[in-house]
C-alpha cells in the first residue's frame, strides 16, 4: 500500500524558503503569486497492514517523527 | 569532574569539545557513543555540534531517537547537567528536553561568524562565572538557528529567567540588527525549568583559547566547573 505524507510549515510560522521563492517568482514576472509555502512530500510503502490500521500507524509516525507539531502541519493520503 | 561528550553519526564538533575539556580545562572526559544506554558515571553531558544523521528530515529529529537519548532524558530528569551546543541544542528541542523548535535562518544561508551575546541570567550552572549583562564574543555556525516557540512558551522563558543568552551588538544592546538568524526575542540560549539542561547555538568550544581569537567561551566551562564544585 502506498502512503503519501505532506508536511507543511504551519500558518504563521516564518517560511524563509517560501519567502525567497515568492520573491524570485515575482521578479520573473509572476506577479499573481501572493504566497509560497514550501514543505515536504514523503512517500511510504506499507506491507502487511489493512488501510484502517495503516492510517493510525502513519498518523503516529507523523506525530512522533515525520513532522514537528510545533512548526509543521501534516496530511496523510492512502492509496487503497 | 567527569564529562561525557555524546557522539552521534554525523557529529563533527565532538573532538573540539573533547580537546577543550581535556587539554584546556584538564578535566576527565570520555566520548559516549550514541548506542550507549548508561550515562550515570558522568557529572556533565555535552551534546556537540555537527550534522547528526545528516540533518535529514529536520535537524536533530533522528538523533532524538538514538538509544543514548533515553538515558540522557533520564539523566536530565534526575537533575544531571546536560549542555547541547548547536546541533546538540536542536536535538534537545526535538527530544522535548527544551521547549520550542528551530527554523531556517531568515537570511536563508549558512552563517559562520563571531557574534556578540549578552548574558541575561548569571545565576545558572552555565553562567555563574559571568556578570549579568556581560557581553561575550563567541562564534556561531549554523543553517537553522532561528529559534521559535509559541507566545506562552516565550513568556514563560522570559518570566522564569530561562533565556540565558541573547544576540546583541558589541555594546550589549539587543536589536534586530544584532540578530543573525531571526531567532524570536534574539534568543541564542535557553534552559529548562530546572536550569540543569542548557541549549545554545554559539560554540563556546571554539572560543576557549587565545589562538582561536576569543576565550569568552571559557565562561561557560568555568561556570560548569564552579557549579560542580558547589560554588555556582
Amino acid at each position: 500500500m502506498k502512503v503519501s505524507v505532506f508536511v507543511s510549515p504551519k500558518q504563521g510560522v516564518l517560511d524563509p524558503a517560501g519567502q525567497a521563492t515568492l520573491g524570485s517568482l515575482r521578479s520573473l514576472g509572476f506577479e499573481e503569486v501572493s504566497e509560497v509555502r514550501i514543505g515536504k512530500y514523503i512517500t511510504l510503502r506499507l506491507e502487511g497492514v489493512d488501510a484502517e490500521r495503516a492510517e493510525a500507524r502513519v498518523q503516529e509516525m507523523c506525530e512522533r517523527l515525520l513532522a514537528n507539531p510545533i512548526i509543521e502541519d501534516f496530511r496523510v493520503e492512502i492509496e487503497r | 569532574m567527569k564529562f561525557g561528550v555524546v557522539v552521534f553519526p554525523g557529529s563533527n564538533c565532538e573532538m573540539d569539545c573533547h580537546h577543550v575539556i581535556d587539554k584546556v580545562l584538564g578535566e576527565d572526559v570520555d566520548y559516549v557513543w550514541h548506542q550507549e544506554t548508561d550515562v550515570s558515571r558522568y557529572d556533565c553531558l555535552v551534546l556537540p555540534g555537527g550534522f547528526s544523521y545528516g540533518d535529514y528530515l529536520r535537524c536533530g529529529a533522528i538523533a532524538r531517537f538514538s538509544p543514548v537519548m533515553e538515558a540522557v532524558a533520564g539523566y536530565a530528569r534526575e537533575g544531571g547537567l546536560v549542555i547541547g551546543i548547536c546541533n546538540g541544542f536542536q536535538i534537545l528541542l526535538e527530544a522535548g528536553l527544551l521547549p520550542g523548535a528551530m527554523l531556517r535562518n531568515t537570511c536563508l544561508h549558512f552563517i559562520c561568524c563571531f557574534v556578540h551575546l549578552r548574558v541575561e541570567n548569571a545565576s545558572t550552572p552555565w553562567t555563574n562565572a559571568a556578570a549579568e549583562g556581560q557581553v561575550l564574543r563567541i562564534p556561531i555556525a549554523h543553517n537553522e538557528g532561528n529559534y521559535t516557540a509559541d507566545a506562552d512558551t516565550l513568556r514563560e522563558l522570559r518570566e522564569q529567567g530561562r533565556i540565558i543568552l541573547r544576540y546583541c551588538d558589541p555594546e550589549g544592546a539587543v536589536s534586530e540588527e544584532a540578530n543573525p538568524n531571526g531567532a524570536a526575542d534574539n534568543i541564542a540560549g535557553i534552559c529548562n525549568e530546572g536550569f540543569n539542561v542548557f541549549g545554545l547555538m554559539p560554540h563556546p568550544e571554539r572560543a576557549s583559547e587565545e589562538l582561536l581569537g576569543s576565550t569568552d567561551g571559557m565562561v561557560i566551562w568555568e561556570s560548569i566547573m564552579a557549579h560542580h564544585r558547589g560554588k555556582g
